[in-house]
């Protein structure tokens, strides 16, 4: 990785080298918890504060850290910051932290924050990698906020809470589709996402371990 | 008895924990190209599973929980706000030792498993299972049968898996969905056949 400024390790993350899309990180919790918006938004905001401080101090302290004993001390880093969060929610969001479950305490094994960590923390300078966990955490912020209005607009005809599209069931004239607050949907929407863009960013596209042959004679069609 | 069967069976269809909670995602997309590697990994998830949960339900019960600590003469301690980092140190340490000892006494386990042991402690599963088991309160027996079930049910999502993507490789997917988009799809696909099981009353 050749010097880079500020201003592409923000950005570079969103679009051409997103957690989510390109890096295959931290899929686990961007599916659980962006069948409504307001729990996609509160886990966005929590995952970008983690990525960022957990790479500010790692790289604060990097050149110190025994390369042997390196991911425990990262996992302990990572783990209070977590904690933090976690009893910041309960003291002032106390339901929302209920809604959220499990999910908030996985952000300790969410593979972004431990990756980019280990990836770039370890060798920049703090400044430059608190910047690196804020952009990363943004990558992964755009997807989950994308995927929580979809789910939840077409799903429920409402967002935050508040109703866009009035739903039959209350005299409105928008027939919800249940399927979108289903887990599976989260899967197809990543997809489809995925599939767009890449074919906005054709670089992105994986080569296909098999290739199928070209039909050569056309007796054997039939 | 019935209530421990209904349990598992309940951990590794209804609540699968790839397919209904998403938990493991990233290994489970990204080891699952293979169905010998996939069985591998499955089986060293469901090793850990079934040790670290009832550790951590031993852990929460006599050191962190509300009041847990009276047989030390500290009735009023509260230390469930450590739970996360003590949970994670000790599948951490969990794993480093089922790997030294697994490396002594059975190394040809060892070498099928070889780099998907140190792996696991980030894998969400295992501490996901964990959390789990803390939110709804399993008792020391009832967390040895979950820890067991939601291993399995890991195993078994991400065996199933891999058996596809060796059978996508000869089909002829359109470019941008090469790879990670196909995969997603399927995935999809599979949970949405696992839901099938949620009706199932036990």
């Amino acid at each position: 990785m050749s010097k880079m400024t500020a201003k592409e390790v923000l950005l570079n993350p969103i679009f051409n080298n997103n957690p989510i899309g390109l890096q295959i990180l931290g899929i686990c919790s961007a599916l659980a918890v962006t069948s409504n918006l307001k729990t996609a938004l509160v886990m966005s905001v929590a995952l970008t504060l983690v990525c960022g401080f957990s790479n500010l101090f790692i790289s604060m302290i990097r050149s110190q850290i025994p390369s042997s004993i390196r991911m425990i001390v990262q996992m302990v880093i990572i783990a209070s910051l977590v904690i933090l969060v976690d009893q910041v929610l309960k003291a002032y969001a106390y339901s929302l932290s209920k809604q959220l479950s499990v999910f908030v305490g996985l952000i300790i094994t969410n593979c972004i924050v431990m990756g980019r960590a280990e990836a770039f923390a370890m060798q920049n300078p703090p400044m430059l990698s608190f910047v690196d966990g804020i952009g990363n955490g943004l990558g992964y912020s755009v997807m989950l906020i994308a995927l929580g209005v979809i789910r939840e607009l077409f799903g429920a005809g409402k967002l935050m809470g508040y109703e866009v599209f009035p739903v039959i069931n209350d005299g409105g004239w928008y027939l919800p589709n249940g399927m979108l607050l289903l887990p599976p949907s989260a899967f197809f929407l990543i997809g489809l996402f995925i599939w767009g863009l890449r074919a906005w960013k054709k670089d992105q596209v994986e080569q296909p371990s098999f290739k199928m042959a070209p039909q050569v004679s056309n007796k054997e069609a039939y | 008895m019935e209530h421990y069967i209904s349990l598992f069976v309940k951990a590794v269809f209804v609540e699968n924990m790839a397919l209904a909670f998403f938990l493991g995602m990233c290994t489970f997309i990204a080891i699952s190209k293979k169905v010998e590697t996939a069985i591998g990994l499955g089986i060293a998830v469901v090793v850990v599973q079934t040790i670290t949960v009832p550790a951590n339900n031993l852990i929460y019960t006599y050191l962190l929980k509300d009041g847990a600590l009276a047989w030390a003469g500290l009735p009023e301690a509260d230390l469930s706000f450590l739970g996360l980092l003590s949970y994670i140190g000790v599948i951490a340490a969990i794993v480093q030792i089922l790997e030294m000892t697994l490396d002594k006494y059975v190394p040809s386990l060892y070498n099928a498993l070889g780099v998907f042991l140190p792996l696991i402690t980030v894998n969400c599963a295992i501490m996901g299972g964990t959390l789990f088991m803390v939110e709804r309160d399993y008792n020391l027996s009832e967390s040895v049968v979950y820890g067991a079930g939601s291993g399995f049910s890991w195993a078994l999502a991400i065996a199933a898996l891999a058996g596809i993507r060796e059978k996508l490789k000869y089909s002829d997917v359109p470019d941008g969905l090469q790879g990670l988009g196909i995969t997603f799809i399927t995935i999809g696909l599979m949970s949405l056949g696992f839901m099938s099981f949620s009706g199932v009353q036990l």
